[in-house]
């Protein structure tokens, strides 16, 4: 409790938790001395390149590798057949099922790998791969979804059509991977034939492609002497990586070192193994040389992991008033033409089932269907835990088509409608226990914060002058911080993660995470959790994270776990450090540990004015003369099980105009308020809300992953795949609320996915708002201009007088 | 993204480039800003055995008014163009077009010479040098020629450029009093080529419409002159009907290919839309 300006200053020296810290990694990123997985350069390094097949479904007949072998300083080709012997030529994924690692008989997607060339340098490897000559046989394309279990569909995958079963349970046809259900099928059935008023809509949530600026890539270096492989990876979990690699390769897990350095972005795309590090791996064990292995922009869009591709068709009941009576939807999810999806183990349909937002719903059922298609393999969490955006929108889409059949406003509508904060912990008839909230507080604030009468007032008359503007609204629950390891886990290690504190004898502090920061600012925030814990300035604590060889396991960064559980863990060692300085400053104080308190950097004896230790004097002790019996050192280490997951929430609003002659959608403002519970570095956050809100203006706006009729993927460049720069991306407001999560040691959530989760179907919701009075009720995306004026046009809105 | 193997020279006068295209014939390209043919050969499209630098050319860069026109040299680039007083007082069409190409990094590289001899009717200045009524100098094997630009695009990739010959400069007309002029593109977003662009240069006589031309951009093989849509606006005074009845004439003529940024049906309704806007922009620029 800080009262006196002395104590402030002390305080404010820590740059503890809710401090704007600049973040420490900024100075080297944006001097270029970041060092990412392509700036490494290791002695006799050999370089990888790929041969991919120009057909989307095609069985291999032959390859030739002689011209490419000949091609001076090229060191290896090689094809699933060189990769046989060692069984390595298809690898299990994260759902169960096998993938390719290059094309064994049959190629089942346009770009799939089907030989690896090994070359001297980077351009004799792309001159190689010219030169290999494949045949292919072209077969028939699977690429509509709704078409993969008719009874004429091509078979895609041969390798396991006997099989009943591909990792996610029982399947109906050899194009089926997974049902997966979840709710009460009856009695929600029952609810909809009693309701008195039902909706259902159709909605796709487009394949979409996470895009982090960095490509992936790999340096992989097997020492022949000592038999220990070290790989520089682009990866987002680094840990499993490793585990990964020693039950692949045989290589005990103690021989295998990861290093995931600098990553430049990573979103979801960069927790899966892909054929690329595998080939490289290999290669390195064969040749006894390093290999790099890093892809192009096409190659990265073209075949790494994409997310989303979701045909939901949702369903609300609902009394006259509004009051919601159940939930239904049915998901057809095109995983492509293999499932490696990444999701804990026993989630096939990832966290979709949290489906019933922020909304009492009393029942509800939800069924998920998996299918394979000619397709690249995926898909992944973007910017969300698992599938949870693609749960977002489809509630958030269907609350707003409720309210136009009612005729209720959709502020109204969810007011009516959400968990009361008296109502937490909250059971959701899907199974999950919302740990905290406060919807109708949000929500208030924000309609206030734009004066949402105002905006209704100016919209009613804009439509009577026949121009097109839209509000839309977005009231989300987020489930992130996966998780408890009862039913989080990944090939089998419980989704956990770590933290390992070092004080130093003069009080300084390095710390390493089981996590790994790819942009959102571990190195700074973790800092902080350790400076209020234990009263040690943030400059002086180092974070390192992603050297599998120094960090504790962990099970690394994606689906916001890093704050939920990541940033737990951080705070559980500390607090078992700070327990021990407690002990000996007891000891140098010659009082009773009950006697102390801690007052900011120090403790002091109740009642005895300059009685006090500080943790650097404590620190000292610790390693100079520790009490009797205790040890000496000061460190601790923690593996953090969360009881629950935790849910962030928020409240977004956007105003669009649309010029009805082009379609061009203007967003005109945008207000995101979060809560995030515990706020740990408010700059940071801010940082975060921005990002995430691009992103997902770039979903609803303009990205997709097309393909034509033969599996030709479409806009795999960025000259159609849409990055937003500054000149498009609108100004965002932000705004927020603080409710601390229950269970948390520090009541934080977790924050960089809300933006994204939340954001896409409140301009989804603003673009079709301004259709509504002509009777649209949903819009799919991506809401480009063209798409927008094909429904202007159909609506005759473009026409002349 | 490699290319595959090439010889580069760097000459330094217009002659030497005359001489290596004549040396090596169909095998050698001209590289000026580098920022179509580049990426072509990364993927390998392109495969020039011979790649000529023409960077390092000071005959061929910059812009200067000479015998009562502008003249602009091939090498000079979009960024120039948009700093150019000159060209902000004698032909501000040209600084308003480069403006909208690429982003500030390929603005830094690219020229209004490759721009122009690629041929790609995504391109933005072969419309303006219609819409300008431009000419282009051409040097080869025979000396020089001067060509309009009404006429030198032939197809996509495919212009009245001879094998052999290097666009060497640009020349255009000053603007005279009563000129105006009208860019309008619509683009997904920063970066991209035109979903359809339109360029409108017209000179007013009192409210009579004395002169006009319409140009059109990547909605067709290449970028071409709606002369009919020209022929509705000429000599009248120019009302919101028949700018209507130019918008509709220009649909009648563009054959755009669908892609990613929309279909036939929308790149031909944007086509119009743009030439509406433009027309607008022009005649309140002549209007001054």
């Amino acid at each position: 409790m800080a009262t006196t300006a002395e104590d402030l200053a002390r305080e404010d020296k820590l740059q503890g938790l809710g401090c704007s810290r600049k973040r420490k990694e900024d100075p080297r990123f944006i001097q270029g001395k970041g060092t990412y997985v392509d700036d490494v350069k290791l002695p006799g390094m050999l370089f990888a390149d790929m041969v991919r097949s120009p057909y989307a479904h095609a069985r291999i007949k032959s390859i030739n590798k002689d011209k490419a072998l000949a091609l001076p300083g090229v060191h290896a080709v090689l094809t699933a057949a060189d990769l046989k012997p060692l069984n390595l030529h298809w690898m299990p994924t994260l759902a169960g099922d096998v993938q390719a690692v290059l094309a064994d008989e049959k190629v089942h997607l346009q770009y799939q790998e089907v030989a690896v060339v090994i070359a001297d340098d980077r351009y004799i490897a792309a001159d190689a791969v010219e030169l290999v000559e494949v045949e292919y046989e072209p077969l028939p394309v699977l690429v509509d979804p709704h078409k993969a279990l008719d009874d004429d569909a091509p078979i895609l995958r041969e390798d396991i059509k006997d099989k009943d079963n591909a990792g996610q349970g029982p399947r109906k046809h050899p194009n089926h991977i997974f049902s997966w259900e979840v709710g009460e099928q009856e009695a929600t059935s029952r609810a909809f034939d009693e309701a008195e008023v039902v909706v259902k809509e159709e909605i796709y949530y487009p394949r979409v492609h996470p895009s982090p600026l960095e490509t992936c890539g790999c340096v992989a270096s097997f020492d022949k002497v000592k038999g220990s492989l070290m790989v520089y990876i682009t990866s987002q979990a680094p840990h499993i990586v490793r585990t990964v690699v020693s039950m692949l390769s045989g290589l005990p897990e103690s021989k295998v070192r990861i290093i995931s350095p600098d990553i430049g972005g990573g979103f979801g795309n960069k927790v899966g193994i892909y054929p690329g590090y595998v080939t490289a791996i290999v290669a390195s064990i064969v040749l006894g040389r390093p290999v790099k292995w890093v892809e192009d922009r096409m190659e990265h869009l073209s075949t790494t992991a994409w997310a989303r591709d979701y045909y939901m068709t949702g369903e609300l009941a609902a009394d006259k008033n509004g009051r919601i009576k159940g939930l239904r939807v049915n998901v057809l999810a095109d995983h492509g033409a293999f499932n490696s999806h990444a999701q804990p183990t026993k989630w096939p349909a990832g966290f979709f089932s949290i489906c019933t937002g922020s909304y009492d719903i009393p029942v509800a059922y939800v069924k998920v269907d998996g299918v394979y298609t000619n397709k690249a393999p995926g898909g992944v969490a973007y910017r969300c835990s698992f599938r949870v955006t693609e749960a977002v929108y489809v509630i958030e889409r269907m609350m707003d088509v409720l309210a136009q059949k009612l005729g209720i406003d959709r502020m109204e509508l969810r007011m009516r409608n959400f968990v009361k904060p008296e109502q937490f912990p909250y059971h959701t008839a899907l199974g999950w226990e919302l740990d905290s909230g406060d919807y109708h507080t949000a929500l208030t604030k924000v309609l206030k914060a734009v004066d949402y009468e105002g905006l209704i007032k100016e919209q009613a008359e804009k439509r009577s002058k026949g121009e097109l503007m839209g509000i839309g609204v977005t009231t989300f629950t987020e489930v992130v911080g996966a998780g408890p390891s009862r039913n989080c886990d990944i090939l089998g290690v419980g989704m956990f993660d770590s933290a390992e504190i070092r004080v130093h004898p003069t009080g300084s502090v390095i710390a390493r995470m089981g996590t790994i920061s790819q942009g959102q600012g571990h190195q700074t925030t973790y800092a902080q959790i350790i400076a209020s814990e234990l009263g040690i300035p943030s400059d002086e604590i180092q974070i390192e994270e992603g050297d599998t060889d120094t960090a504790p396991y962990g099970l690394g960064t994606y689906g916001s776990r890093s704050t939920p559980v990541g940033g737990a863990a951080t705070a559980m060692a500390a607090r078992k450090i700070h327990d021990k300085a407690r002990k000996i400053a007891a000891h140098l104080l010659e009082a009773s540990e009950n006697d102390l308190e801690w007052d900011i950097d120090r403790f002091k004896v109740k009642g005895v004015p300059g009685a006090e230790k500080t943790m650097k004097e404590i620190a000292w002790a610790a390693y100079n003369r520790p009490p009797e019996g205790l040890e000496p050192g000061l460190e601790a280490v923690n593996y953090y099980d969360p009881p629950n997951f935790t849910y962030p929430f928020g409240a977004y609003l956007c105003v669009v105009d649309i010029d009805k002659y082009t379609g061009e959608v203007k967003v005109r403002r945008f207000y995101a308020l979060d809560d995030c519970g515990t706020r740990i570095n408010p700059m940071i956050i801010e940082g975060q809300i921005h990002g995430g809100l691009n992103e997902g203006f770039a979903v609803a706006m303009g990205q997709e992953l097309p393909f034509d009729a033969e599996g030709n993927i479409l806009g795999n460049t960025f000259m159609d795949y849409f990055i937003p720069t500054t000149m498009e991306t609108p100004h965002w407001e932000t705004d927020y609320t603080v409710t601390p999560s229950p269970h948390h040691p520090l009541g934080a959530k977790g924050v960089a996915e809300s933006p994204h989760v939340g954001s896409i179907p409140c301009f989804t919701s603003a673009v079709v708002n301004a259709f509504a009075h002509k009777g649209v009720t949903h819009m799919n995306m991506p809401h480009t201009s063209f798409r927008v004026w094909q429904k202007i046009h159909e609506l005759s809105l473009d026409k002349r007088e | 993204m490699i290319p595959g193997k090439f010889e580069y020279h760097i000459p330094t006068t217009v002659d030497e480039v005359v001489a290596l295209l004549g040396e090596y014939g169909d095998e050698a390209k001209i590289l000026a800003g580098g920022h179509s043919l580049l990426p072509m050969m990364k993927l390998r499209f392109a495969e020039p055995a011979h790649l000529i630098d023409i960077s390092r050319i000071g005959e061929i860069k910059g812009i200067h008014e000479q015998g009562g026109t502008v003249r602009i040299g091939a090498m000079t680039t979009e960024n120039e163009l948009i700093a150019s007083e000159l060209l902000q007082q004698k032909c501000p069409l040209i600084p308003a077009v480069a403006r909208l190409i690429a982003d500030p990094q390929v603005r830094n590289r690219g020229t209004i010479g490759g721009d122009i001899a690629h041929g790609d009717p995504g391109n933005d200045h072969p419309a303006a040098m219609m819409a300008l009524d431009a000419t282009f100098v051409l040097r080869g094997p025979n000396g020089e020629r001067e060509v309009p630009a009404n006429g030198f695009f032939l197809g996509t990739y495919w212009t009245d450029l001879q094998q052999g010959e290097i666009m060497t400069e640009i020349r255009v007309p000053p603007f005279t009093s009563g000129t105006g002029y009208g860019f309008n593109k619509l683009k997904r977003k920063t970066g991209d080529f035109a979903t359809a662009a339109s360029t409108v240069v017209l000179k007013l006589n009192g409210n009579t419409c004395a002169d006009i031309r319409i140009t059109l951009t990547n909605v067709g093989p290449t970028a071409f002159r709606a002369d009919e849509a020209e022929n509705i606006l000429r000599g009248q005074v120019i009302s919101e009907a028949l700018i209507e009845q130019a918008a509709q004439q220009v649909m009648a003529v563009c054959e755009p290919a669908k892609d990613l940024r929309g279909d036939e049906e929308y790149k031909t309704h944007m086509a119009a839309e743009m030439t509406r806007r433009s027309i607008r922009d022009a005649l309140a620029r002549a209007k001054g």
